[in-house]
């Protein structure tokens, strides 16, 4: 089978979520790569390095500067042309791309994909991740999207793909990017980060989370994540968001502090290797998920785990 | 401009769920159900724009069993103005979805369709963007903000590293994000009026869409449990753990 890879890229590098797809696709047969994009050779040359990459196809056009689904899902299907998969990492682009190019090739998307059980069956979370579903494709094509942190990164290095410029398909003119506010991360990104500390609604004010949850996370250089409740309430920005419709993490290290433990905030963070839990309630549903949990007063608790570690 | 706004009857999001010992799915016998919460997210902002003046008609579409009108019952209660069911006992997946609705808007020629993110029962995320693409138009996934201006929309995107901001060439389809707005109760005098608003009840057949799956669902399981740890008594205790695990030096 050969499959294609929708490879994500930011600022000339390739991001780690595409590694994770590389190794969920080798699993399914021959693997190739598609990086679209504006002035992207050196992206290109960088993806052609990833282990176990076959070939490299490249458009270059300012058509694909922000991975506008109306121009890179036609871009994708005139690929699939000789392809027989789709797989792009379960990122906010990946999502917003893969079942655009499902419905012009008329398949049903795999959504989220946990495991590849054979060529035609994976598994993937369903009820915010409360079941796993076994599902088999009966379509001529698949196409799906992966989730990061089920898949191991392939290697960024090692590979020797080659490299093959393909044709734009051009600006469809339906769509414009405007603008981006894109925040500069001073720590380790939420979903890559080895440790993950993070506040809930208890933090009050975005004053009291930066005061209480930075400098912990900075001891122990971690990222910072948030319940919705907390983004909502205007603590943190959106894209620090874990859970069901946030973001999926599964760091070494995850640290809830102040957050109850709602059935989508689990979604984004049960398969953590430790979960640790500070919270007042000690019926707090987040401490059934904790592998330590420690019940207190987080104002007092917090500023005294900084200062002692 | 008609806003069409599809609405799915789904498992109520304060409710566990919990996988049948059969292994064949997840039990929904006599659990609560309701709108999709992103859904009630498309419907208050469907309904804020025709009280802005922007929208002149607010359609809910729902595909599924004949319950689903308690969900269109509901959207109506929020302000919309009539309601289409699309009757069936049968499973409808993303794509047949979207086929239909795709039917649906050949005939009612909306400005915008407003959908729901995501489901919170097969959390597929693919309806919108499928709906996009069979009918040929933009689409505006995980929306924050929506301004319609003219024959474009300006639709406030949430992304991973943050915001994004898109314009979009009208009829357009938008997803939603929670963070769009706060969905409306119903007051008690608009769910009694809503008893008398227009309900349409139609069958896949009637818009000749195949609707056959393509997936099968061979197993669901329950995810690996995680069991309760220990408590720790006191700070102490805990940094003493985090450098027994190496996590602080
Ligand atoms: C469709 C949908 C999608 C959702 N998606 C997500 C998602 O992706 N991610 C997400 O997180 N949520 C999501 N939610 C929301 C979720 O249901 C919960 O409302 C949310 O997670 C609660 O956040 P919280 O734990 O911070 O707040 P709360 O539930 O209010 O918990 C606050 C906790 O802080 C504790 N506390 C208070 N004061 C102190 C103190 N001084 N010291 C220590 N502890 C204290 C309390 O005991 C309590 O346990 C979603 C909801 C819906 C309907
Ligand atoms: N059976 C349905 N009836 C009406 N709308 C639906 C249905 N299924 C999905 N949708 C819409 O599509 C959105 C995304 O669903 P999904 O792609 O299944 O995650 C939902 O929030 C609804 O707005």
């Amino acid at each position: 089978m050969k499959t294609l890879v929708w490879v994500e890229h930011e600022g000339g590098a390739v991001k780690d979520a595409t590694l994770s797809a590389v190794t969920a696709a080798s699993k399914l047969g021959e693997v190739h790569l598609l990086v679209a994009g504006e002035g992207v050779s050196g992206v290109a040359e960088a993806a052609a390095k990833i282990a176990g990459v076959g070939k490299v196809h490249v458009a270059d056009d300012s058509a694909f500067g922000h991975a506008l689904a109306e121009n890179v899902a036609p871009l994708i299907v005139e690929l699939m042309g000789h392809h027989d998969a789709f797989v792009a990492p379960a990122t906010s682009n990946g999502k917003n791309i893969a079942p655009r190019v499902a419905a012009l090739l008329d398949v049903m998307q795999l959504s989220d994909i946990l495991s590849v059980e054979s060529a035609d069956t994976f598994t993937r979370p369903i009820y915010a991740g409360n079941a796993i579903a076994t599902v088999q494709s009966k379509d001529a094509k698949l196409v799906m999207t992966v989730r990061g942190t089920a898949f191991e990164k392939a290697a960024s290095e090692g590979g020797a793909g080659a490299v093959e410029a393909v044709a734009s398909t051009g600006d469809k003119g339906i769509s414009s990017f405007v603008s981006a506010e894109i925040a500069k991360l001073e720590r380790p990104e939420l979903t890559s980060a080895k440790i993950i500390v993070s506040g809930g609604r208890a933090l009050k004010d975005s004053e009291t989370f930066e005061a209480t949850i930075f400098p912990l996370a900075d001891k122990l250089g971690a990222a910072v994540g948030a319940s919705r409740a907390a983004v909502d309430a205007g603590y943190v920005p959106n894209d620090y968001q874990v859970g069901q419709t946030g973001k999926i993490v599964a760091p070494e290290v995850y640290v809830a502090i102040g957050i109850s433990g709602a059935i989508q905030h689990l979604a984004g963070m049960k398969d953590s290797k430790t979960i640790i839990a500070i919270n007042k309630d000690e019926d707090a549903p987040i401490f059934q998920v904790a592998d330590i949990g420690l019940v207190g007063d987080l104002f007092k608790v917090v500023p005294e785990l900084t200062e002692k570690l | 401009m008609k806003i069409l706004v599809p609405v799915k009857r789904v498992i109520d999001y304060n409710v566990k769920p919990r996988v049948k010992a059969d292994g064949t799915g997840v039990d929904l016998a006599n659990v609560k159900m309701s709108m999709n919460p992103f859904d009630e997210i498309a419907v208050e902002e469907a309904i804020r724009l025709k009280e802005k003046g922007v929208a002149t008609e607010v359609v809910a579409v729902s595909i599924g069993v004949a319950k689903a009108q308690e969900t269109l019952r509901t959207a109506l209660a929020m302000g919309a103005d009539r309601a289409i069911l699309i009757q069936t006992d049968d499973e409808v997946e993303p794509l047949g979805v979207a086929k239909l609705l795709a039917k649906v808007q050949e005939e009612e020629g909306a400005g915008l369709i407003i959908l729901g993110k995501q489901a919170i029962d097969d959390d597929s995320n693919q309806t919108g963007q499928m709906l996009a693409a069979l009918l040929g138009l933009a689409q505006g996934t995980f929306a924050s903000k929506i301004e319609v201006e003219g024959d474009s929309v300006s639709v406030t995107r949430e992304v991973d590293g943050g915001l994004e901001t898109v314009k979009l060439s009208t009829p357009a389809i938008i997803t939603t994000d929670l963070r769009l707005n706060e969905p409306r109760y119903a007051s008690l005098p608009n769910i009694m009026k809503a008893k008398s608003k227009p309900l349409a009840t139609k069958a896949p057949a009637d818009y000749g869409v195949d609707i056959t799956p393509r997936l099968t669902t061979l197993k669901v399981a329950e995810p690996p449990k995680r069991s309760a740890g220990v408590k720790v008594a006191d700070v102490d205790e805990l940094v003493a753990k985090l450098k027994a695990m190496g996590v602080a030096a």
